[in-house]
């Protein structure tokens, strides 16, 4: 018996994935849409995606939301998904490289740095160059993902050599640390900071202009759903959607 | 056994030289025994005496204190990460207390990446000890008693050497365990290249960028921590 009920949810499991679900709607866009997206991205495609459900019923989109450089592994691995969004253009490329990219990807959001403090900025930080003070503990990204590529880039234009007392994993990390009072700063995407809420105060500088990260996204070749990645695609670069993100603090592109 | 296989075969062995040399490589190693190594001592002065009380002594509680030990087998790495900087951050419990006598912090240091390590790895060395302890016939123990043999002398001359191979294998478990780690150690110490960067830190990282290179640093963790393990198995079965 159980393995019989085994057998059938595997069937079930197998069917499931290759309709995509639910048959399209009339009008050439339905079934689920599966959406591969920068972690950065959380909050506002969440909205984005209610939006795009809005717009067409029948529709359902799911999100996995990760590491960009993790998820176009997923993608060059052969992990059924409809659309690629990622933080930077260097990990898209990867995907469009391995030939795994229906078209070219379009930029749909711009993000900067700021200089992420705890609430009220007891330190009085104002500078990048307040940063290099040894009794100043600092948070930035490993220089293997995006946002530590751009903290680099911007701390070179500031001509301001930093220690920092750890390179994190991903953005969310490294606000995770200041959120616990590990650290004074962190060098985060305006987005996070704007996430945190009211425990983080961002703090702008004018370097971050010289490390700007492109946010591409694209239909992906072997999308199960080709119609809904088309669309949802399209979707984002909407005014509707635009608004979305800007009030995330993403820039137009 | 597969997914070496798996790590052997997609090795690539044509740039292992120059990979193997790269900087960084050699730091994280030696960072990655050195911290296991001073894990798993913390864990034998803390978890022997812990295992014995929980074996050879009844106090109210004691199936409760056994259940709490095996708490961090249980409790995702990075949430065990937390956890420890809820208590030895900055401003954490016992941590705001140690800064401010002290001037002593341990997140972002080696020391943080030992008791990050020595947090996840403790319930494999307690749970080992205890069951030799259990094992071990309390009769030995008694009749050095009566021959005058005091607590500390009898635990020494008797009661160690009839558990040495539990306590061995689980030094070793507790070892392994704590090379490996991950989770906690970048929660609890972060990420910093030749201060907390171990081994497993430096291979997730090489993933977001180049996965031939967390293929090698991967290669090189295993065939250290294998020859090291084969080793001490040889020497321990020769001395038995």
């Amino acid at each position: 018996m159980r393995v019989r009920a085994f057998v059938l949810a595997v069937v079930l499991a197998v069917a499931g994935c290759g309709d995509g679900g639910d048959p399209p709607a009339a009008g050439g866009v339905g079934g689920t849409v599966t959406v591969l997206a920068a972690a950065s991205l959380t909050e506002s495609f969440g909205r984005v995606g209610t939006l795009f459900e809005q717009q067409h019923p029948g529709v359902k989109v799911t999100f996995s939301f990760g590491g960009s450089s993790g998820l176009a592994q997923q993608i060059t691995a052969g992990a059924p998904a409809d659309v690629f969004a990622a933080a930077s253009p260097a990990t898209m490329k990867t995907v469009v490289d391995a030939g795994d990219s229906a078209g070219e990807p379009v930029t749909f959001a711009r993000n900067q740095l700021v200089l992420a403090v705890p609430k009220g900025n007891p330190k009085g930080l104002t500078s990048l160059a307040a940063l290099a003070k040894p009794e100043v503990k600092v948070a930035l990204c490993a220089a293997q993902v995006p946002c530590g590529a751009a903290a680099a880039k911007a701390l070179t234009a500031a001509g301001v050599k930093v220690t920092p007392v750890t390179q994190e994993q991903d953005v969310r990390a490294a606000l995770a640390k200041l959120k616990l009072g590990e650290v004074d700063a962190a060098l985060i995407y305006r987005t996070d900071a704007r996430a945190a809420g009211g425990d983080v105060d961002g703090v702008e500088f004018p370097e971050s202009a010289s490390a700007v990260n492109d946010y591409p996204v694209v239909a992906l070749k072997k999308a199960p759903n080709p119609s809904g990645a088309g669309a949802f695609v399209t979707f984002v670069r909407t005014p509707q959607a635009q608004q979305v993100l800007a009030d995330a603090g993403f820039q137009r592109p | 056994m597969l997914p070496l296989l798996g790590l052997l075969i997609r090795a690539p062995w044509q740039t292992l030289p120059q990979r193997l040399t790269a900087p960084g490589v050699l730091a994280a190693l030696r960072l990655s025994l050195l911290t296991a190594t001073l894990a798993t001592v913390v864990c034998l002065l803390l978890g022997v005496p812990l295992a014995w009380l929980l074996a050879r002594t009844t106090f109210p509680g004691r199936g409760f204190v056994r259940a709490l030990v095996t708490v961090p087998l249980v409790l995702p790495p990075v949430v065990g990460g937390v956890a420890l900087l809820l208590v030895f951050g900055r401003r954490g419990l016992a941590g705001e207390w140690l800064d401010a006598t002290f001037g002593l912090t341990l997140p972002f240091t080696t020391a943080g990446v030992v008791v990050a390590e020595a947090f996840v790895a403790m319930p494999f060395l307690v749970i080992s000890v205890e069951g030799a302890l259990r094992g071990a016939d309390a009769r030995y123990e008694e009749a050095a008693a009566t021959l005058g043999a005091g607590r500390w002398t009898t635990f020494r001359r008797v009661t160690l050497p009839l558990i040495a191979p539990g306590v061995a294998a689980g030094a070793v478990l507790c070892w392994a365990r704590a090379l490996g780690e991950f989770g906690a150690t970048i929660t609890f110490a972060g990420n910093f290249p030749g201060r907390t960067q171990t081994m497993p830190l430096a291979v997730y990282l090489a993933l977001e960028q180049d996965l031939d290179a967390a293929i090698v640093l991967s290669l090189v963790l295993l065939v250290v921590s294998v020859a090291i393990l084969a080793g001490l198995r040889d020497r321990w079965l020769g001395a038995a």
